[in-house]
């Protein structure tokens, strides 16, 4: 009996092989976040040759050649490399916790789908190696020019994609599998934090659209090597039968990557503001929507391509109609706030931040819906300037206050303040330096992915480079403040967060290698 | 840090006045019924967006100054409120479809291309239009003309910038002008703001687009769709001219057409064949094989020293006028003329380290294309 309830209880094993054979949730959480850091800083110091080269007009540092090996690797690994494993990681760590879990359900998979994501992402950057360099079609890999005139790297990237695939459908399928089995007894689904929530809903989109992306790839691959012809006019294909398989994909995957930022936000501003969630249940449903809607819209990615005029006024209805949603869910935070007792710690700042940069580019995106003028906007850095809109103040700041918020928890220590709102504030003025001039260069004429550009586009694109300076050298202050916090920090109390609620906060600070080996009472939302 | 932030205020500063003062941070209104539309829509969704930022922001920044701990703020518990709930999922379902009527008007509008004056074939080719007169008999190839000095920075860039052509798009004004996207290889992409026609150019599909032009200019604009290596590279040029100037155009076209058919007929000296060819392969082989001639191995061979190009010339032609089947070297019989090819192949055989010394004429190349 005593034996084993101490191994019952066993520690983490020791050295390397911990995370090799680990199943549990807390390391595997672990390595996802700090693989995706690696991954951000990768795929960041590409957007710094970018930002070099944009500088200004003229070729300076790089070959045409490159320029688009590296736009294209940027946005594959920045999408699969740093957003989706961020979550992964943070599901991983939060959900169990959150929901009562002592771990996932199928703690082997888990280990098995990170495990994969490393030989995954070697393999696509080994191909910058490659002769004929790396995938230089742009991260929607267009057909042709990712079949017939693709490098031969082409291959390897296909076979990378494969296993990114995998990797995301058997981490969904582990979450959906432990929030439906898992959850304490007494939580109903209506009764689950919203974090909880919005991966649930997360989850199913995955399994849903990575098969489509496998199938994509693979039709790829089976022009490019066995002679069929998908996507090639001349032997009978179409090269538009790839733009609507890949954005049946992509489009579902951008709220792949925002939702989980949805559930944190509707966390953070909760407990900062000392106050219960406004409209959890139309939260949910906004949720809901928002994902079901997200499959009847994936052409207004191709209003310019010849769809014909019935097609092009559905794609644009159905387009606006994920404005209500998605404006109920701002409201419903912005409430959420109102007579709320607020304090401003860094994760609220970066929720706050969230909100408002998120809503300026999903206003943006209202514009986008607006066919006849997607018409101007379509290709240029308009675009460019809403998704990393998105993106980058949203799904990353969405990253950053989650980890403000519950590293206390993780590591037991506390991070340093006056730092975190330095970095918050050097991210605040570098995002904005970046992006929002993009706007103007889009509108008046500037297309996305050129190397050089005509003189007129001149001083926005050195504001836009000089801010995205700033913002890639803050982040270092992020990962110092991080390590610094995790070896040296102060201690961190069970619930550092006055106004905090779930049960995450009622497990001490670190949170013990396993928690909830039987069930908490399920607390008041 | 502090050093950084007054140096970016006062370059925003210095930059703005110039900046605002030009035209170039918002869409232009263009010079077409249809560009001035969507401008219009353009502007309205704008303000609208603004004014939703407005009433949105401003109730948070206003509970966030007031509502804060510090000041003493004592939460409300409540959370959640049916009728606000359904009037803010109402209101915006309100504007949108205020939104979406207007925008369909002027998108059935865009679609209608019947009954065209004018109809214009253009292809997209990596990294050059190619343009069609249908009915006229003239058709030409728009390639740019910037320098490679410009480029590389060695001397300073003219105003035009990547945005210059070799032969522009010339239009009437006033007639109703169809176009027909397609492309020869990869999808490209049409793109005029200030005609606001944006169209994709797809290899094996036609798209169809329409403009009536309102006033004489030249109007730039860009290939708006990756298309590989040198996609900032291949501009559209318009020239919107008064009807009689186009009739005069035509013309001239015509003439010029007559007076290089002749020319295939006369002898054609080295010297002549070199300087010819010398144009001819800056303008269409240097993007792949570089003007050095030592390409970009291993995908774009070199030609500097190169088996083929230093031996026997029939090869050497038949590569030129038939391609290579699935590499981007592409059959250029149908892009240039036997003039042109004969030009470029002996300059090619005679520059750099290969010193052949062959001329090949116009007319062995006739000779190929013929039997071919
Ligand atoms: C779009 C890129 C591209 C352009 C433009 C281009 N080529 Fe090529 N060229 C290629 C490629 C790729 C090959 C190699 C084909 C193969 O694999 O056999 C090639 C091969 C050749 C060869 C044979 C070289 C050898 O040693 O194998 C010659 C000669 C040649 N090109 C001449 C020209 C001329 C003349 C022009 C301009 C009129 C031109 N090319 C324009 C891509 C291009
Ligand atoms: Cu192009």
């Amino acid at each position: 009996m005593y034996e084993q309830t101490k191994t019952a209880h066993h520690g983490p094993a020791k050295g390397l092989m911990r995370w090799i054979l680990t199943t549990n949730h807390k390391d595997i959480g672990t390595m996802y976040l700090v693989f995706s850091l690696m991954m951000f800083f990768i795929g960041g110091t590409m957007a710094f040759v970018i930002r070099a080269e944009l500088f200004q007009p003229g070729l300076q540092l790089v070959r045409p050649e490159f320029f688009n090996q590296m736009t294209t690797m940027h946005g594959l690994i920045m999408v699969f490399g740093a957003v989706m494993p961020a979550f992964v990681g943070l599901a991983n760590w939060q959900v169990p916790l959150m929901i009562g879990a002592p771990d996932m359900a199928l703690p082997r998979l888990n280990n098995w789908s990170f495990w994969i994501l490393p030989f995954a992402f070697l393999m696509l950057l080994s191909t910058l190696f490659m002769d004929g360099g790396a995938p230089n079609f742009g991260w929607t890999f267009y057909a042709p020019l990712s079949t017939t005139y693709a490098p031969p790297s082409v291959t390897f990237f296909i076979f990378a994609i494969h296993m990114m695939g995998i990797s995301s459908i058997m981490g969904a399928i582990n979450i959906i599998v432990t929030i439906f089995n898992m959850r304490t007894s007494g939580m109903d689904l209506m009764q689950m934090p919203m974090f909880v929530w919005t991966w649930l809903i997360t989850a199913f989109l995955l399994i849903a659209v990575m098969p489509v992306l496998a199938a994509v790839v693979t039709m790829m691959l089976m022009d490019i090597h066995f002679g069929t012809s998908f996507f090639n006019a001349a032997g009978g294909g179409d090269p538009v039968l790839f733009q609507h398989v890949f954005w049946f994909f992509a489009h579902p995957e951008v709220y792949i990557m925002v939702l989980p930022a949805f559930g944190v936000v509707s966390q953070i501003i909760p407990a900062f503001s000392r106050k219960p969630l406004f409209g959890y249940a139309s939260m949910v449903y906004a949720t809901a929507s928002i994902a079901i809607l997200s499959f009847v819209v994936w052409a207004h990615h191709m209003f310019t391509v010849g769809l014909p005029l019935g097609g092009e006024l559905f794609f644009m209805y159905s387009t606006m109609l994920i404005a209500i949603p998605t404006g109920v869910k701002v409201f419903n935070w912005i409430s959420t706030m109102f007579k709320g007792s607020m304090t401003f710690e860094t994760p609220m700042l970066f929720a706050i931040a969230f909100i408002v940069l998120f809503t300026i580019g999903g206003l943006s995106g209202l514009m986008l819906a607006i066919a006849p003028a997607d018409f101007q906007y379509q290709d240029t850095y308009f675009v460019v300037a809403h998704f990393h809109y998105v993106l980058v103040p949203g799904s990353v700041f969405g990253i950053f206050a989650a980890v403000y918020y519950w590293l206390p928890k993780w590591c037991g220590n506390m991070y340093k303040e006056s730092m975190g709102k330095l970095h918050f504030w050097l991210s605040i003025i570098g995002v904005n330096l970046t992006f929002f001039p993009m706007h103007f260069v889009g509108l008046a004429g500037m297309p996305r992915r050129i190397p050089d550009y005509a003189l007129q586009f001149a001083d926005f694109n050195m504001v836009t480079s000089i801010g995205a300076f700033l913002f890639g050298a803050t982040q270092l202050l992020f990962v110092y403040n991080v390590i610094h916090t995790v070896r040296s920090g102060k201690k961190a109390p069970q619930k550092p967060w006055e106004g905090a609620e779930g049960l995450e906060w009622t497990v001490p600070s670190p949170a013990p290698y396993h928690t909830f080996t039987t069930p908490p009472a399920a607390s008041e939302k | 840090m502090r050093y950084f932030l007054r140096f970016v205020l006062i370059y925003l500063i210095v930059y703005s006045s110039n900046v605002l003062a030009a035209w170039d941070f918002n869409m232009p209104i263009g010079v077409t019924n249809t560009s001035q539309d969507i401008y219009g829509l353009h502007m309205t969704i704008f303000y609208i967006c603004v004014a939703i930022a407005v009433v949105v922001f401003g109730v948070m920044f206003w509970s966030i100054f007031h509502h804060r701990k510090s000041k003493g703020a004592q939460a409300a518990q409540f959370h959640g409120n049916v009728l606000v709930e359904i009037i803010w999922t109402i209101i915006p379902l309100v504007i949108l479809v205020a939104m979406a009527i207007p925008a369909t008007n002027t998108l059935i509008d865009m679609y209608d291309s019947t009954e065209s004056d004018i109809d214009i074939q253009i292809t997209g080719y990596q990294w050059k239009w190619h343009y069609k007169y249908i009915g006229e008999d003239i058709s030409f190839f728009s390639i740019l003309t910037t320098p490679q000095e410009e480029i590389d920075n060695k001397v300073r860039k003219n105003p035009n910038y990547l945005l210059e052509v070799d032969n522009a798009l010339v239009l009437p004004i006033n007639k109703k002008i169809r176009f027909l996207f397609t492309s020869n290889d990869v999808i490209h992409a049409w793109w005029v703001p200030d005609l606001a026609i944006k169209k994709d150019a797809i290899p094996g599909f036609i798209n169809e687009s329409w403009t009536r032009i309102n006033k004489v200019g030249t109007y730039r604009g860009q290939c708006a769709e990756l298309c590989g290596m040198h996609h900032g590279f291949m501009p559209v040029v318009v020239q919107a001219v008064t009807e009689s100037e186009y009739e005069a155009w035509l013309q001239n076209q015509k003439t010029a057409k007559l007076a290089e058919t002749a020319s295939a007929q006369k002898q054609w000296s080295m010297d002549e064949l070199m300087t010819t060819g010398a144009v001819v392969y800056e303008k269409n082989c240097a993007a792949c094989h570089q003007a050095n001639g030592l390409g970009i191995p291993p995908v774009f061979p070199a030609l500097n020293g190169s088996a083929i190009v230093q031996g026997d010339a029939a090869e050497h032609i038949d590569i030129v006028v038939n391609g290579r089947q699935g590499t981007a070297m592409a059959a250029w019989d149908t892009q240039l003329s036997a003039v042109e090819i004969a030009a470029v192949i002996t300059y090619e055989r005679n520059s750099w380290d290969n010193k052949t010394g062959d001329i090949v004429t116009p007319a062995d190349i006739q000779a190929v294309i013929d039997n071919k």
